[in-house]
């Protein structure tokens, strides 16, 4: 490589985890999750593991601490050595000094009641000196700015702090590694750069070693010193620079797509980097826009009908003392998606569950297709409105994908094979005798919202519905709800993924406490907002003429338009 | 309140100066207070006597509860204690034998097999015997209550991480059987929401049947999940004791429970002499003492900022004794008003021991500092 490298590499970096040839065979399985894994992490590096969903990300994270194979069963072949204990003879509890671990969901993992005592928990069960728990806990909660919080409940954090408070009980053992799998992926744009601010400070300050695992790329890329790629389905790891890896990655965030697009090297990875270099771009960007004054991207749909498919009316909905929403009036129109955004706990999937019927409303109306959802049972919603709830795998209860479509149909009260048909539109090549659970993430989003568009609802609602998945699944997700959209279904997507709103709302609502605070055309919405802002924007705004490519196709199919 | 208290506390009020120390109570302090409302509760019948203790743990309990999911708890047990008293008088009504002659109503007889001689069932129901019953409810409704408040002062997670190492596994267990029930409610309720947005019945007995399951996985789940994290956060790392100390430690302890166990029955009731009680439970801390020692002597915990046990402590738990102590005398002594009789029905009288042990248990609501987190939330 002729480029320099973006940060110094260390003279004699140490070695800090080491994998020797692994390989790991869970029970059961025909072939093993991770195979032939040879790889070295240095001290103080952040390396950034990505890859698709079920490709053995989490299971490689898991070989850290010792958690694969004792914990969970299942073979290991090779060594795996952390700060030079071999994780053969030591379990997770005799490397809990050495390797923090937090978990997808912080939430299952608290011990305690309170943040303090959560702080002091795995210090307890390693006997360390009262005196230096006292320290470490005061240094802990400062660093990770959760002074404030400090006898707060566990059950009362929002998702940023709760991920904070997870970091910060392990972090108190003063470990050498941080195990991260997926810290950001369910929390607001706003929540997650508290979190990824604190991470990497913990690298700079302390040196820890970070290994972390994310979808959204776009949040964490610029941060990291290595990429190590786990393509699944045995194929070797990619690992490198980040600059090196992204010029090729089969998964790339929007700031690397533009840069593709407008051949950029090195690759720029931060919005910061790739505004310094998009002087040009922009340049022809508006060229573009002034010989096409009038095109306008995303293009909305024309709808056929204009009349309100869904119309609230004031709305309020208390949980017990406390609302959740208050007076919110809108109306919802078929070709309509409307992104439903906001911190978590603004009340967007109060809102989705009371326009489904879920909760009443304490003053006000709703009204879903001339009826009340409120009075709506059995087929009848099922054919008016569909939720695919934030944990989707609720909704099926049958242990084999044909059953749970056979009760899909019998639900909506549609001609028998109704719902397989559908899923096999949206996930070709799923066997039906798998049982859900055994599914991938994408593939068991695919059978839920198959089971919710049986009774081909005019309205469909969609709650958090890409936390955790991986851009290939994502992208699918978007071309079928762009068909749905199509068909005539007005569709409503709460979320915190700007990039994704980007690609697919042609309407944005902003909820804040309960309230509309924004209500608009995607872009007029989004460009504007520090947080809301799509990659594509941010780079390509200019503080007299904001942007309104808010994704690479966007800005591709426009310079394609020019030539 | 008298005109000094009230003084202090606003001075109190107005100024959170340095001397105004917040911090947690020892949890052991407000569990022996609490209990010894509960001893004392359970000495008499008398109804202004029982609601006087409830009234003292309300009091306290406003006074010095945290802002927590658990400090909320008191009235769960105040309603709880309703329903005993209710369910009470029913069996009374249903089963009785009655006392007195002011008969309120009849109830159609049910004759029963031999098997069941001497047990009555319906007949009639004296006024009598229906106040009977209602005393000895509100008798177990304040010993309830008396529990609620501790529960609500300090959480049982709080009073387990002052427990010896040895019992502390033991306590974890506990503490996440706890957490499991309101973990189950707020899943049943999503999966409830996922019945019903699949248009499916969520009430009568094929809701239940089709929510059980999909709960019950999560709960699973979760545990799971529980279990990866502490074992990832060092739990369980046990210095190295040999199996016949580890043996002889758990005899001791259970040995300790029983008799701990059969100590309490015979301190409550009232049929049992007293002394008896005094020595099992004596001898049941002894044994309980020597167990612990052994168990904990090598375990490798430590402890973050152990609450003390200071002035506070020592006049919470006193103030709790002296009102189980005080009760106790009464009742030996047979203090008239104690009990109350109920055929022929009277009045109940206030017998000024009882009520002035009330009043020092009633300490606690202010020489305790406040809990902490009334500031920082």
């Amino acid at each position: 490589m002729s480029l320099p490298p973006v940060s110094p590499t260390p003279v004699n970096p140490t070695p800090m985890i080491r994998w020797e040839s692994v390989t790991v065979t869970y029970h059961d399985a025909t072939r093993p999750t991770i195979e032939d894994i040879d790889l070295t992490i240095n001290e103080g590096e952040l390396a950034l593991v990505i890859g698709p969903t079920g490709s053995g990300k989490s299971t490689l994270l898991r070989t850290i601490n010792g958690l694969v194979p004792h914990f969970t069963g299942g073979t290991l072949r090779g060594r795996v050595v952390v700060d030079g204990r071999d994780t053969e003879g030591h379990p997770p509890r005799e490397l809990a000094d050495v390797v923090g671990y937090v978990a997808q969901d912080p939430r299952s993992g608290f011990v305690t009641d309170t943040v303090e005592e959560e702080l002091a928990y795995t210090m307890e069960s390693l006997g360390i000196a009262p005196v230096v728990m006292r320290r470490r806990v005061e240094e802990t909660l400062d660093l990770l700015g959760l002074t404030d919080l400090r006898s707060r409940p566990l059950g009362m954090l929002s998702g940023g702090q709760r991920q904070r408070v997870a970091i910060g009980s392990v972090l108190t053992a003063a470990p050498r590694v941080l195990v991260l799998d997926e810290p950001t992926s369910a929390l607001d744009p706003g929540a997650a750069e508290e979190v990824l601010a604190a991470v990497q400070r913990l690298v700079h300050d302390l040196g820890i070693t970070v290994v972390l695992a994310e979808h959204r790329l776009e949040r964490v890329v610029e941060y990291a010193d290595r990429v190590i790629v786990v393509p699944g389905g045995g194929r070797p790891l990619i690992v490198g620079e980040p600059t090196v890896v992204m010029e090729t990655a089969p998964i790339a965030p929007p700031v690397v797509r533009l840069g593709r697009i407008a051949g950029w090297s090195p690759i720029p990875l931060s919005v910061r980097d790739a505004r310094r270099v998009a002087g040009d771009l922009r340049a022809q960007l508006h060229a573009v826009d002034a010989q096409h004054a009038s095109s306008t991207h995303p293009t909305p749909p024309e709808a056929a009908d204009r009349s309100a498919l869904s119309v609230t009316r004031d709305l309020f909905v208390a949980h017990g003392s406390h609302f959740a929403i208050k007076g919110v009036s809108w109306q919802l129109h078929a070709g309509e998606v409307v992104a439903l955004m906001g911190r978590n706990g603004a009340g967007k999937s109060t809102f989705l569950g009371s326009l489904v019927g879920l909760h009443a409303a304490t003053r006000g109306q709703v009204d879903v297709a001339g009826s009340d959802p409120r009075s709506l049972r059995g087929a009848e919603l099922v054919r008016t409105i569909g939720l695919v709830p934030q944990e989707f795998t609720d909704l099926l209860t049958r242990s084999t994908v044909a059953d749970e479509c056979h009760d899909a149909d019998h639900d909506a009260r549609v001609p028998q094979g109704t719902t397989a048909a559908i899923l096999s539109d949206l996930a070709p090549d799923i066997d039906p005798a798998t049982h859900p659970r055994d599914l991938s993430e994408g593939q068991r989003l695919s059978l839920a919202l198959a089971v919710v568009l049986s009774g081909r609802p005019p309205v469909i609602c969609l709650d958090e519905p890409t936390r955790g998945l991986d851009y290939d699944t994502k992208e699918r997700l978007v071309t079928i709800l762009r068909r749905i959209q199509h068909e005539g279904h007005a569709i409503v997507v709460a979320t915190h993924d700007v990039e994704l709103v980007a690609e697919l709302a042609t309407r944005v609502v902003i909820l804040a406490d309960g309230e509309i605070v924004a209500d608009g055309p995607t872009a007029d919405v989004v460009v504007s907002s520090p947080l809301f802002a799509p990659q594509a924007a941010k780079i390509l705004s200019t503080p007299d003429a904001p942007a309104r490519w808010l994704t690479p196709s966007a800005v591709m199919s426009a310079l394609g338009d020019a030539s | 309140m008298s005109a000094t208290e009230a003084g202090a506390c606003a001075a109190a009020s107005t100024d959170p100066g340095p001397l105004r120390n917040l911090r947690w109570v020892h949890p052991g302090a407000w569990w022996v207070w609490a209990l010894g409302l509960a001893v004392a509760a359970s000495r008499t019948t008398n109804p202004l006597l029982l609601g006087l203790i409830v009234a003292v743990a309300a009091v306290v309990v406003s006074a010095r509860r945290p802002h927590a999911p658990w400090g909320r708890t008191f009235s769960a047990f105040l309603v709880l204690g309703a329903i005993i008293i209710v369910i009470r008088v029913m069996f009374q009504i249903l089963l009785g034998v009655p006392i007195g002659s002011t008969v309120l109503f009849v109830l159609p007889t049910m004759d029963l097999p031999d098997v069941f001689a001497g047990i009555r069932v319906g007949g009639e129901v004296t006024g009598e015997e229906i106040l009977a019953g209602a005393y000895d409810g509100l008798r177990l409704a304040t010993i309830l209550a008396c529990v609620g408040a501790a529960n609500s002062l300090a959480s049982p997670a709080r009073l387990l991480a002052s427990v010896p190492g040895a019992l502390y596994e033991a306590g974890v267990a506990v503490v996440i059987a706890v957490t499991f029930a309101p973990q189950l409610i707020t899943d049943l309720r999503r999966v409830r929401a996922a019945r019903r947005l699949r248009g499916r019945p969520v009430r009568g007995l094929r809701g239940i049947a089709g929510s059980a399951i999909p709960v019950l996985e999560g709960a699973l789940e979760r545990s799971v999940h529980l279990a990866a994290a502490m074992d990832s956060r060092g739990y369980g790392r046990i210095a190295n004791r040999t199996t016949r100390q580890r043996r002889v430690a758990a005899t001791a302890l259970l040995g300790s429970l029983a008799l701990g166990l059969i100590g309490v029955y015979a301190m409550l009731d009232a049929s049992a002499t007293t002394i008896v009680g005094v020595i099992l439970l004596a001898s049941a801390a002894a044994v309980a003492i020597v167990g612990v020692r052994m168990a904990g002597a090598r375990s490798p915990r430590s402890r973050y900022r152990p609450d003390p046990w200071g002035g506070p402590e020592w006049i919470t738990a006193a103030s709790g004794l002296i009102a189980a102590a005080a009760f106790i005398a009464a009742a030996i002594w047979m203090v008239p008003g104690m009990t109350t009789p109920v055929d022929p029905a009277q009045w109940p009288r206030l017998p000024l021991l009882a009520v002035a042990s009330l009043a020092i248990a009633l300490l606690p609501a202010w020489v305790t500092p406040q809990p902490p987190d009334r500031r920082s939330l």
